[in-house]
């Protein structure tokens, strides 16, 4: 027991500490959408509140845009959806490490499953294979970014409008994607799966409903397992 | 659909993506032909999340540090990343690059 509670507080400590340096840059983006969510038709309220209901930023800020946009309700559903497909690949990778969690953590732990969990959590399974340590690894990485994210969201509505936009302060996201993906390149197969996915994501940018990201990304893992097989 | 039902079935609907695999798939080993695409998809869906995001100028293909300073100095993140992995680096040198083609254009 006491050995587990260890584990429990040294797994929930690292996971909080793997993530505090995210933390600079889901603040602004937390605070940019709280900003977006005070101005949005929905009203700021129940804006803010798609951070608790949903809590996928990139999904949440094209909810409000295509609602204030006039979008048909099936519209609006289906392309956060389609956004958020990427979480199916997140639980396909992690499945094989949550089959060793209790019943009640497989079904609470996947609603802090995010990019940056993931991201940050796929990376230490791979160094550390103790189930509770990995469970609680998790928990604190989600909601390291889940606390805050609620936070921000209601100070950036509070905030409103007055952060200007010339301070690119949204850049922070796809710098952050950078610095998540860089431990992911571990050899020539990745690198592949990288430049692949970057490519047709630009190319199928246009492509309806946000579906872009979706057909960049298998076009990368169709690529990796491509270059996998022929020199592993 | 109202607005509130609208975010209502978003939110499940997401909540049963992260669960999908990992609540059905939970009590049995994935087969080898499942678990080798799945070390791709990081870097795959990582550089699909930037490449549009720093490449993209209104839709179309912008490299200029005039008129996209984003892909500049997301090419500097880059090469920081890599060789500091240093995350308060990497976003501050990321944004003042930003900052600072966008004060000399």
């Amino acid at each position: 027991m006491t050995q587990g509670r260890s584990i429990r507080s040294r797994a929930l400590t690292d996971g909080v500490r793997a993530f505090a340096p995210l933390l600079i840059a889901v603040i602004p983006f937390g605070l940019v959408f709280g900003i977006v969510a005070a101005g949005s038709e929905v009203g700021p309220w129940l804006g803010g509140a798609t951070s608790f209901i949903i809590f996928a930023g990139a999904a949440q800020l094209a909810t409000l845009q295509l609602i204030d946009a006039g979008a048909a309700g099936a519209v609006v559903v289906a392309t956060a959806l389609v956004i958020n497909a990427r979480h199916l690949m997140y639980s396909a990778a992690l499945a094989p490490a949550f089959r060793e969690f209790p019943r009640w953590a497989r079904f609470a732990l996947p609603y802090l499953l995010t990019d940056q969990a993931f991201a940050l959590s796929i990376v230490r399974f791979g160094q550390v294979e103790d189930p509770a340590y990995r469970r609680w690894f998790f928990t604190g990485a989600g909601l390291s970014l889940w606390v805050p994210w609620q936070i921000f969201t209601v100070t950036g509505i509070v905030l409103g409008a007055q952060i200007p936009a010339s301070w690119s302060l949204d850049f922070a996201i796809p710098l952050m994607f950078v610095i998540l993906l860089i431990p992911t390149i571990k050899g020539r197969p990745e690198l592949i799966a990288a430049i692949v996915g970057a490519t047709v994501a630009v190319v199928a940018a246009g492509a309806p409903y946000g579906l872009g990201l979706i057909i960049g990304a298998v076009s990368g893992v169709v690529a990796g397992v491509i270059a996998y097989r022929a020199a592993p | 659909m109202t607005n509130v039902g609208i975010i209502l079935v978003i939110g499940i609907g997401t909540y049963l993506l992260r669960l999908s695999f990992i609540g059905i798939v939970g009590d049995r080993v994935m087969p080898e032909w499942a678990l080798v695409p799945l070390r791709f998809v990081a870097p795959a869906v990582l550089a699909a999340l930037i490449a549009p995001a720093v490449l993209l100028n209104d839709g179309a293909l912008d490299v200029s540090p005039a008129s996209n300073p984003r892909a500049i100095a997301a090419l500097v993140a880059l090469l920081l990343a890599w060789k500091t992995k240093s995350v308060p680096v990497v976003i501050a040198a990321g944004l003042i690059t930003v900052w600072a083609f966008q004060a000399l254009f």
